[in-house]
């Protein structure tokens, strides 16, 4: 590309959602993060392009890959990360979200990464910081970084996903990765196919641009890529299904349902699993199929990027 | 109190159908004397001084049926002393307290402590309101009966709904025999479960549960239905959606109710909360452009009857949370008569309906001699300036909170001056 490297420049100060970004950004962290992906494959990790920063992870609900993955992303790179655990805080003796930023804000991070189960949480920690403030994960709302990880997923099989038909399946209305995939998926051109059963179908999700269904197999027909979502069953607070088995009969990934997708369609999920409730156990293992791992992987590259370019 | 000549005003008394440039008088004694086109300089002794009121409006002093007290328990949101001063920097004279204190108004012993501290403390005229429920627990009614004699005005769970059908129709069957006034708040509980705003495309994007309009309407439905066979004096307390304006289309050919509008649902709807703008949490929850439209032309077809501040004063702290951990809730008392004059600028609602809703029926459904500018009756009235330009700045609110669901919006129209029994308690 012609663009010198310091023309190119972030449109926001903070990544709260794939919503605030434009194109160019999303493809300015792309483009960042396939340079990682050979590093982290490498024997010496370590850069220093963060050296002297601070990165402060801010974890208000219980993750496993997200925050090892920044964590990991951070140290990479050079920074100096320290992982707040809320079981332990302040927060835990009443202390309010803003009064904690404030705290924090005086300590002088660069950068904070923060997941939390309200949705705008990220939103409000931006307003009362000086940092840039990374979401990883806000209630149902966004989880930019898992976006823009699957999105390079897909990149790195499929080459480009514009034109690409793509299945997003499960628990839609509990779930964030669902939404800012959908932002992702849109911008970049592809056709997005939403299945749920109606209890778990957020109202007027069609507004955003998606085809709805409730019949699987008619959802996944000819897609290229079908995306699973986990069961939030701790979000759940009264009856929307009536029980997991009857959700695997009709909403679980299995091979007899696959085939209405394309023959080489590829398998998604953001993790974690319950296998064997929204899908089978092989076909989540399935090499020539299933994109799990590689989207774990790349997770750590997408947000090395996010940081790298946030940080600045 | 000497007597009071204000002439040159358009005056606006909707109860009395008068709509005409003229005066007023007020006598010794703080009552109206003579008011109407007949009043001028002809009628005002030379010797006295007389208000050259420059075409400026003379409206009956604003009657709010919804408004929240802090008084007693949450003294530190919202006390008789602020309130009074907040309401009579709006043009209200009157205001209609919610039970939903702390301890909750439920019992005749509460209510002596009430009307003393509002007598005390206040300079307008309060009429609180007692739950329907004990404890505001929704399993057993309260004593209508001498309550009412205490003088409580009428019957509501304030911010909650009464959600047991057999229970409900008791307390109409109650206040029928009491000639009971009974507020509902319409929500269904379990819908409405965990919501914090529309349930639609603003609560999908935001993330935010959704409250649905048919929470609303199926309780609307219910007490229409009971109230068929148990005829009582019923107000729904807010309406905020199109389908429950459509309810209450049908139902009014055959039975007597009647219902209130939050001037915020007339005005804003869920696009306004943006960003998660916590002060615009309220309950019932903005809906969307079209409820709102709906709503503008139900004052029009006089299907709503009243418009409310739905005062309800937040602290900052209690809103600088997520959006989910934030309180519900607006102060809104003293922006209630600007804001609804938005619907007079923008040609939505003619003045003298808005002022109809303001003021005089809110007095006839609560049976009190408000709201009107009678010969004879309490001088409570204020002078408006309609057509003065201001913004709001939360920070010069009067009330204690100051959690303004409007702030920074460019308004037209100010209360210049208020004056209860006559005597001249605000000016601006």
């Amino acid at each position: 590309m012609a663009i010198s490297k310091k023309a190119i420049k972030i449109s926001q100060k903070h990544l709260l959602g794939i919503q605030d970004l434009s194109i160019s950004d999303v493809n300015y962290i792309l483009t960042e993060a396939k340079q990682f992906i050979s590093l982290n494959k490498s024997k010496n990790k370590k850069l220093n392009i963060l050296r002297g920063k601070t990165q402060i992870n801010l974890f208000f609900e219980p993750s496993t890959r997200t925050q090892i993955s920044f964590e990991l992303a951070g140290k990479r790179l050079g920074a100096d990360v320290m992982t707040m655990n809320i079981k332990n805080s302040a927060i835990k003796k009443g202390e309010t979200l803003i009064d904690t930023a404030m705290t924090l804000n005086a300590m002088h991070p660069d950068i904070i990464v923060i997941r939390h189960q309200d949705s705008g949480a990220c939103n409000l920690l931006s307003q009362k910081v000086n940092c840039a403030v990374l979401n990883a994960g806000d209630g149902r709302r966004e989880h930019p970084t898992q976006a823009l990880l699957d999105a390079l997923t897909i990149i790195d099989r499929k080459e480009k996903i514009e034109g690409l038909k793509i299945a997003i399946c499960g628990d839609i209305l509990h779930s964030r990765v669902a939404r800012s995939n959908i932002y992702l998926l849109n911008m970049l051109g592809a056709e997005v196919n939403i299945i749920a059963p109606s209890n778990l179908m957020p109202n007027d999700i069609e507004k955003l641009g998606v085809n709805i269904f409730s019949n699987m197999k008619k959802g996944l027909k000819d897609c290229d890529i079908v995306m699973m979502l986990r069961l939030q069953n701790e979000r759940m607070t009264s009856s929307f299904l009536s029980s997991n088995r009857e959700y695997y009969e009709y909403y679980g990934l299995t091979p007899d349902k696959l085939e209405h997708a394309k023959t080489e369609a590829l398998i998604m999920h953001p993790g974690p699993m319950n296998r064997g409730i929204e899908i089978d156990t092989n076909l989540a293992d399935d090499i020539n199929r299933s994109l799990i791992k590689e989207q774990v992987e790349l997770g750590v590259a997408v947000r090395m990027a996010c940081l790298k370019i946030f940080c600045d | 109190m000497k007597k009071k000549y204000f002439l040159n005003a358009n005056i606006i008394d909707p109860f009395n159908s008068i709509e005409e440039v003229g005066g007023l008088i007020v006598n010794e004694n703080g009552k109206i004397e003579a008011v109407g086109k007949k009043v001028n300089t002809n009628n005002i002794p030379s010797r006295e001084k007389y208000i050259d009121l420059k075409g400026n409006y003379i409206i009956p002093g604003i009657v709010d049926m919804r408004v929240f007290i802090g008084e007693p328990g949450y003294e530190y949101k919202e006390n008789f002393r602020t309130l009074s001063a907040a309401a009579l920097s709006g043009g209200v004279t009157s205001v209609v307290s919610m039970p939903n204190t702390d301890p909750v108004i439920d019992n005749v012993s509460i209510v002596d402590f009430l009307k003393r501290r509002g007598r005390d403390k206040s300079k307008i005229n309060i009429y609180p309101t007692a739950s329907l429920t004990k404890n505001l627990e929704g399993t057993n009614m309260t004593e209508f009966g001498l309550l009412q004699k205490k003088g409580i005005i009428g019957f509501t769970d304030g911010i909650k709904s009464v959600q047991n059908s057999r229970l409900m129709s008791r307390i109409m069957k109650s206040a029928y025999d009491l000639n009971s006034l009974v507020i509902q708040q319409a929500e269904d509980e379990e819908l409405a479960k965990d919501g914090l705003v529309n349930d639609g495309i603003i609560s999908t994007k935001l993330g935010l549960q959704g409250i649905s309009e048919l929470a609303e309407k199926i309780i609307i439905e219910r007490d229409l239905t009971l109230l068929e066979d148990f005829n009582c004096r019923y107000h729904i307390s807010q309406i905020s959606s199109k389908k429950s304006i459509d309810t209450i289309k049908k139902r009014k050919e055959f039975v007597n109710f009647t219902c209130g509008v939050s001037i915020n649902n007339l005005s804003l709807n869920e696009n306004d909360i943006g960003d998660f703008k916590t002060f615009l949490k309220l309950s019932p929850p903005l809906r969307t452009e079209e409820d709102r439209l709906s709503l503008v032309k139900a004052i029009n077809a006089d299907l709503i009857d009243v418009i409310v501040s739905d005062h309800k004063p937040e602290d900052e702290e209690q809103k600088r949370l997520t959006f989910a951990q934030a309180a519900t809730g607006a102060s809104g008392i003293e922006t209630l008569l600007s804001l609804s004059l938005e619907l007079f600028h923008n040609g939505s609602v003619k003045l003298n309906k808005i002022i109809k809703a303001l003021t005089c029926n809110p007095a006839k459904i609560l049976k009190i001699e408000k709201g009107n500018l009678s010969i004879g009756n309490d001088a409570d009235f204020c002078i408006v300036d309609v057509y003065k330009p201001w913004i709001v700045k939360k920070e010069k609110l009067l009330s204690k909170s100051k959690n303004t669901s409007i702030d920074d919006r460019k308004l037209q129209g100010k209360v210049m001056n208020t004056f209860v029994k006559g005597e001249e308690l605000f000016k601006n």
